[in-house]
């Protein structure tokens, strides 16, 4: 006869759930239904004055016309951001995974970008790329090729890209490897005795068995990219020139912090949230179907 | 026996401490957002004030950038935790001044705790920036400065410019002439865009910024800096970014060293910049006035000041305000106003420091430090030269560069962009309108 034990009372259950419940309820939702909450009001810089304005704050930010254009940045800024860092991060994971000499050494290596702060980021690609001052820029500048970000938003993008992909890289490298290292090396041995060349081992074998972290990145990935990047742009950039690297985060930061409109930001904070559940959501119910576990 | 003694001496230990004279020092907090050699300087002051008397001790702590330090203070105020004295950059007037209740207006300050305090000592064009328009100062000037044009003379020689331009036509012909003579990338440029080419060049040119003062005289102020003046420069500017005779520098100062590197030979900006030129630039350099219009009616009118001053926090005992006015009267003591103003290149905020420094003769040997105190005493100061107070001008400043990126980019005409910053600025104003009451 088996042997087991019943827990009788039903309190049991939700009194091992509590402490988890706690850390959500104080670092998620409460924070959450704060920003919803400010997003109703508008309030001074000092909490001074506080009126209740309704949903003032929301149509202000949808008439201005600045508002869709971040979209529009965040839309190119993102897809870039995480389909290069994806997938040069898979290229070097690839890379590392062979037999290498000293692949210990060029793992670690590959892994210290992410030890770096984004502001710090920032600033290292700025002493690279300023026009007049960068180790880079001057080269390019030689080369006759007119490299300007502080006036050309398409170079200025470029910039926080490189920047923003170079921090990640590290993150999804590590995990990439990870991967690799646990689908059985006798799957892809059956794949090369039946005569399959590396490239279509790659696609039929080993990028679909990968397929569980690549999922898992592209969700990370595109937190990273929506909410992380602030630092570096404002290191970079500061969300110029004319706006051409202002994001939705960096816009929330600027206006909540620096123009001290505490209602719009939350409002935009609002709106991003809903944003960004979304898509999560999407990639879910879409993108998961095609993974294989 | 031992209990006893043990008893008797905690008895004794207790009527010492009850005995001791309440001699408490009140504590002071200064928070300040100034770096290297600027920091050292705000020490020293803290130390030679608690040095100098045995009642108060200025404690000062560095928070971070002038943004980062608003924002802590702000922080602070909201948790009930804010210190006595902050220093605050001069785009963030408007926000401290509209909160009333949160700050205690420095004037009240001085009459509250008896301090002599005498308005009129200080230079006008100095205080009018921190006062209401009644002449109620607000804030404490600290750090001080103007927008001078640096010169590289080694390379406007070369270049065969043979006197230093003193109006725009004369700067972009000298800017030409560097161009041709190698100066390839730069003909002449600058720092603080929006401060430069919309806040300076306003007050200069005696043309408004905005109603209403400027907004000195209420926050219900319209932005007007669309004007055919207004117009006609940044025209000028966006012709000639095309070839590089202006090259475009950036919103705050990071390429200031475009000048000290010898790239950009005039260079527009901060006369706090002084110091590190001094210790940077490797030809002979000067500091000469901003250029202006020979066409536009009375210029040059005056400049106007940037750097920070200190706001006095509210909600405080009334010892402790009596410590951080007698402070006040320390700082604006002659001498140490003077000596200030000689070893940072700050301005001097009393009439009797700078009267002081010109009879030392410092200006014969260190002409470019006298420079923006020339511009800012230029004229009496107008309506449209007194300084500016706008709400939100943090983020402000920051979009009015966005819109004079668009124009130097050639995506939008002068006047397009310079209607866009007002309308956007003016919708900003509104909003912060709401709010300040």
């Amino acid at each position: 006869m088996e042997k087991s034990v019943v827990f009788n009372s039903k309190l049991l259950p939700y009194l091992l759930l509590i402490p988890q419940l706690i850390i959500t309820f104080v670092f998620f939702y409460w924070p959450a239904s704060q920003a919803v909450w400010q997003s109703f009001l508008r309030e001074d810089a000092f909490g001074l004055t506080s009126e209740f304005v309704g949903l003032e704050n929301y149509t202000t930010l949808l008439a201005q016309p600045e508002y869709y254009a971040a979209m529009m940045v965040t839309v190119v800024f993102s897809s870039l951001v995480a389909a290069l860092s994806l997938s040069i991060a898979l290229l070097f994971a690839t890379q590392a995974d062979k037999n290498l000499k000293a692949a210990g050494a060029y793992k670690t290596l590959m892994i210290w970008p992410y030890a770096v702060a984004p502001a710090v980021a920032g600033v290292l690609w700025i002493f690279m790329f300023h026009p007049s001052l960068g180790t880079l820029a001057r080269p390019l500048r030689f080369m006759n090729f007119d490299w300007n970000p502080l006036l050309n938003g398409n170079h200025a993008m470029a910039l926080v890209v490189m920047a923003a992909v170079w921090k990640q890289i590290s993150y999804n490298f590590l995990f990439f490897l990870a991967g690799l290292q646990s689908i059985p090396k006798s799957v892809l041995e059956a794949g090369a005795i039946d005569g399959a060349g590396p490239l279509r081992r790659f696609w039929t074998i080993t990028f679909p068995l990968l397929s569980p972290t690549t999922f898992f990145l592209l969700v990370v990935n595109v937190v990273y990219v929506f909410f992380d990047t602030f630092g570096i742009i404002d290191a970079v950039t500061g969300g110029g020139p004319a706006g051409a690297t202002t994001t939705l985060v960096y816009k929330v930061f600027a206006d909540g912090r620096l123009g001290g409109d505490l209602g719009g930001s939350a409002a935009q904070s609002v709106i991003l949230m809903i944003i960004v559940i979304a898509l999560t959501a999407i990639q879910f119910k879409y993108i998961e179907r095609k993974v294989q576990y | 026996m031992a209990l006893r003694q043990f008893g008797a001496a905690a008895a004794v230990t207790v009527a010492l401490a009850l005995a001791t004279p309440a001699h408490a020092v009140t504590e002071i907090q200064w928070w300040h957002a100034m770096t290297g050699g600027n920091n050292d300087i705000v020490n020293k002051l803290a130390e030679e004030f608690n040095a100098s008397q045995s009642d108060y001790k200025v404690v000062p702590t560095f928070k971070g950038s002038y943004p980062d330090t608003m924002n802590a203070g702000i922080a602070a105020f909201r948790a009930g935790t804010a210190p006595h004295i902050i220093q605050v950059f001069e785009v963030g007037t408007a926000t401290m001044m509209s909160a009333t209740g949160a700050i205690k207006p420095v004037y009240q300050l001085m009459k509250d705790a008896g301090e002599p305090f005498d308005p009129k000592a200080y230079l006008p064009a100095i205080t009018g920036y921190y006062s209401t328009s009644k002449g109620d100062m607000l804030s404490f000037p600290f750090n001080s400065s103007s927008m001078v044009m640096w010169i590289n003379k080694d390379e406007l020689k070369k270049a065969g410019v043979t006197e230093i331009p003193k109006t725009w036509p004369e700067v972009f012909e000298a800017a030409k002439k560097l161009k041709a003579a190698g100066h390839t990338t730069c003909g002449f440029s600058n720092a603080w865009a929006s401060w430069a080419h919309i806040e300076q060049f306003s007050a200069w040119h005696n043309v408004p910024i905005g109603s209403k003062a400027n907004g000195l005289d209420g926050f219900d102020t319209v932005l007007e800096f669309n004007s055919p003046l207004h117009v006609k420069h940044l025209q000028n500017l966006i012709d000639l970014q095309k070839d590089k005779t202006y090259d475009y520098a950036g919103r705050a100062n990071a390429s200031e060293n475009r000048f000290a590197s010898g790239e950009c030979a005039i260079f527009l900006t901060s006369s706090g910049y002084y110091a590190t030129a001094k210790s940077t630039a490797k030809f002979d350099f000067t500091s000469a006035p901003m250029p202006y219009y020979p066409d536009a009616k009375g210029a040059p009118q005056n400049s106007i000041i940037g750097g920070a001053s200190l706001w006095v926090m509210g909600g405080k005992k009334p010892e402790e305000y009596k410590g951080v006015a007698k402070f006040f009267t320390f700082l604006s003591a002659t001498d140490r106003q003077a000596k200030l103003h000689q070893e940072s290149g700050y301005l001097p905020i009393t009439k009797a420091a700078y009267e002081k420094t010109v009879k030392d003769g410092f200006y014969e040997k260190n002409p470019t430090l006298q420079t923006p105190l020339k511009e800012l005493t230029n004229k009496e100061p107008t309506e449209n030269s007194r300084g500016l107070r706008f709400g939100n001008m943090v983020q402000m400043r920051d979009l009015w560069a966005e819109e004079l990126e668009a124009a130097l980019a050639g995506k939008k005409t002068a006047k397009e962009a310079l209607d866009a910053a007002v309308a956007r600025g003016n919708a900003m104003l509104r909003t912060f309108e709401k709010t300040a009451k």
